[in-house]
């Protein structure tokens, strides 16, 4: 099978020349087209800024203060840029990590069971949410903003209602006393002390899910279908890739992040308000616009995810230390999300450009 | 020789909305049948059902000689029919070698490890592009940043690539220039002569003659005609295509409105 066999030998010749024009533009012309470029270049000035307004800021003690706030950003900002990336948003995720902490509290202390069975009950029906929102949008075709403000108000409910239904009161009763207990807190809300600088353990989960959601997005055949799902859906269809599937799995990602920091909630504080984690699913959804990923799907990266969740760290902790009052932090957060958006339009043209 | 697809008095019912009734075409080894039809005509119900995007409701749909009934897409590639659908099925903003291969990517390793082998995926893609005439220099570029016409030669690369028996092309010229047309062409005769069969739907009776060995006409639905390439003439296919007597009756009409033809004649006025 060769068609156009012709003329096949001056071709090859065309190539080498080819690679060599490739390798002295490579480069700098990869290194621009990357998506979080953007977000790196917004990281650093953020960060020099704190750095000259903030003298604090500079501490071993601050940096690791400002790397646990990322972490509980930046733990859910990895599912929910993979699933932007296949053109979807989930507003649930919020209240989502609410509601699994809430089952794992309130399962164990109701069944006086180990608290490791809460937390695998919690794991079950927190990803039987996620499979719900999956399940719905590639059932319906809705689009998934509808899909997901329903499942979020429906959640919201759900803690609310149940919470007080069962404890009485909005929040749930300590589980601290309980079998289990240090052991779990020991996974999901200890923290390690290297060279003389506190490390929450958050920060190893967000890292380690990081490092496997990129390795997913580049180097596997389902990385190649969330791109594809995400930058054109009929045609990935019409090539075989299983879309409802890679749809579905994305939104379980969701879920089983939800559940990480869900239990994190629970085992550091021990009892849960069941009114919190609402409005939490747009600072997801901002740290992965800031980090490059495209609204509309199809582009962007999970370590740019990890980078927009270090500048929401850096600026929440940053007013502090700069002494400002706490109550401009959200508009420094909206115009970050403004500037970045504007950023990465720009680099992206450039980079499309220079192709 | 049994054609490597035939349809035989296929239908497809929307509702009850007739999208195509009793249409018959063969596809062989080495050949290329042309479907010929205007907007609206079933070319798109056509293509869907080869395509096993949506499944004949009357009528045989023959795979080598077996009668079959295609469930998906894949299903569809499984059995050797690929097809290049008018928007390419490209995903625009992902790379060249990345497209090539989507849905059916080479890995390496097990289980957790399981990886996709980039090395191969770009190499073959670079050498399968060169072997069409196309050097790119970057397989890493959005396939969105390629011309029209490239960007069909690289869905056509990468169905004869997967072992495609049947290529089905869905008006690969209809958005190109002339000249980008005629390298289409030639990748749609390159594929033919490497021995695929080839479906080729298009409105453009002057592409269709150059390249074609039968010719499926249709019109709303139905099927207006089926000629041996030595059965008819590019004249007879034209008139035909543009709806015979019709298209006579609109010459009339225009000649008649032209200025100059009759001078000071018969405008209203």
């Amino acid at each position: 099978m060769s068609p156009a066999g012709t003329g096949a030998s001056t071709t090859l010749a065309d190539a080498a020349s080819g690679d060599e024009r490739l390798l002295r533009r490579s480069p700098l012309h990869r290194l621009m087209g990357r998506p979080e470029l953007g977000s790196v270049v917004g990281a650093v000035a953020v960060f020099v800024f704190f750095a000259c307004v903030a003298e604090p800021f500079l501490r071993a003690s601050s940096l690791s203060t400002v790397l646990y706030a990322s972490s509980t950003i930046g733990i859910m900002a990895v599912p929910v840029a993979l699933l932007m990336i296949g053109g979807e948003f989930d507003l649930s995720a919020g209240v989502m990590v609410v509601s699994s902490a809430l089952i794992s509290s309130m399962f164990s202390y109701q069944m006086t069971a180990n608290t490791w069975v809460g937390v695998g009950v919690s794991l079950l029906v927190t990803l039987a949410i996620g499979f719900f929102n999956g399940f719905l949008l590639t059932r319906t075709k809705l689009p998934s903003f509808i899909i997901t403000l329903g499942t979020f108000f429906m959640l919201t409910g759900l803690n609310l209602g149940f919470t007080k239904l069962i404890s009485g009161t909005v929040s749930t009763k300590t589980i601290a006393d309980m079998e289990g207990f240090d052991s779990a807190r020991a996974v999901f809300a200890s923290h390690l002390t290297l060279g003389g600088v506190d490390i929450q353990i958050t920060i190893l989960w967000w890292l380690v899910l990081v490092a496997v959601a990129t390795w997913i997005l580049l180097r596997t055949r389902v990385g190649n279908w969330i791109f594809a799902v995400g930058g054109g859906d009929d045609a990935a269809r019409a090539v075989g890739v299983p879309v409802v599937k890679t749809k579905i799995g994305l939104y379980m990602g969701v879920a089983l992040a939800a559940w990480i920091s869900g239990q994190h909630l629970l085992f550091s504080y021990d009892a849960i308000q069941s009114g919190d984690g609402v409005g939490n699913e747009f600072l997801y959804i901002i740290a992965a616009v800031v980090g490059g990923c495209l609204m509309t799907g199809g582009y962007g990266s999970a370590i740019g995810s990890a980078v927009g969740a270090f500048i929401f760290g850096m600026t929440s902790k940053g007013i502090v230390y700069a002494q400002w009052n706490p109550d401009w932090f959200k508009f420094f957060l909206g115009a970050m999300l403004l500037l970045a958006t504007l950023l990465n339009a720009w680099v992206r043209k450039r980079a499309e450009e220079k192709a | 020789m049994t054609a490597l697809v035939e349809l035989a008095d296929v239908s497809k019912f929307y509702g009850n909305v007739k999208a195509l009734e009793g249409v018959s075409l063969e596809v062989h080894a080495g050949e290329i049948t042309c479907v010929l039809g205007d907007n609206g005509a079933g070319k798109s119900t056509l293509i869907k059902i080869i395509a096993g995007l949506h499944q004949h409701d009357a009528g045989t749909f023959t795979i080598d000689g077996e009668e079959t009934r295609l469930v998906n897409p894949r299903d569809a590639l499984d059995r050797g029919i690929a097809t290049v659908y008018q928007d390419l099925a490209v995903v625009p903003l992902m790379p060249v070698w990345r497209n090539f291969f989507l849905g059916s990517e080479p890995t390496l390793g097990r289980g957790p490890f399981r990886r996709l082998d980039v090395r191969t995926m770009r190499e073959t893609t670079r050498s399968e592009l060169l072997r069409m005439g196309i050097d790119l220099r970057d397989v890493d570029q959005p396939i969105g940043t390629l011309s029209g016409g490239e960007r069909q030669c690289v869905a056509i690369a990468r169905a004869v690539y997967f072992g495609a028996k049947v290529l089905v092309l869905d008006e690969p010229t209809a958005a190109l220039g002339v000249k980008q047309s005629g390298v289409v062409l030639k990748y749609v005769a390159a594929a033919r002569d490497a021995g695929l069969g080839v479906v080729l739907i298009t409105h453009n009776p002057h592409h269709a003659y150059l390249v074609g060995d039968r010719f499926v006409l249709l019109k709303r639905g139905a099927m207006a005609g089926s000629h041996a390439r030595s059965e008819i003439s590019l004249e007879e296919l034209t008139r035909q295509m543009a709806g015979g007597s019709e298209l006579e009756q609109l010459s009339h009409e225009l000649a008649r409105e032209a200025p100059g033809e009759f001078p000071g004649g018969h405008r209203p006025g």
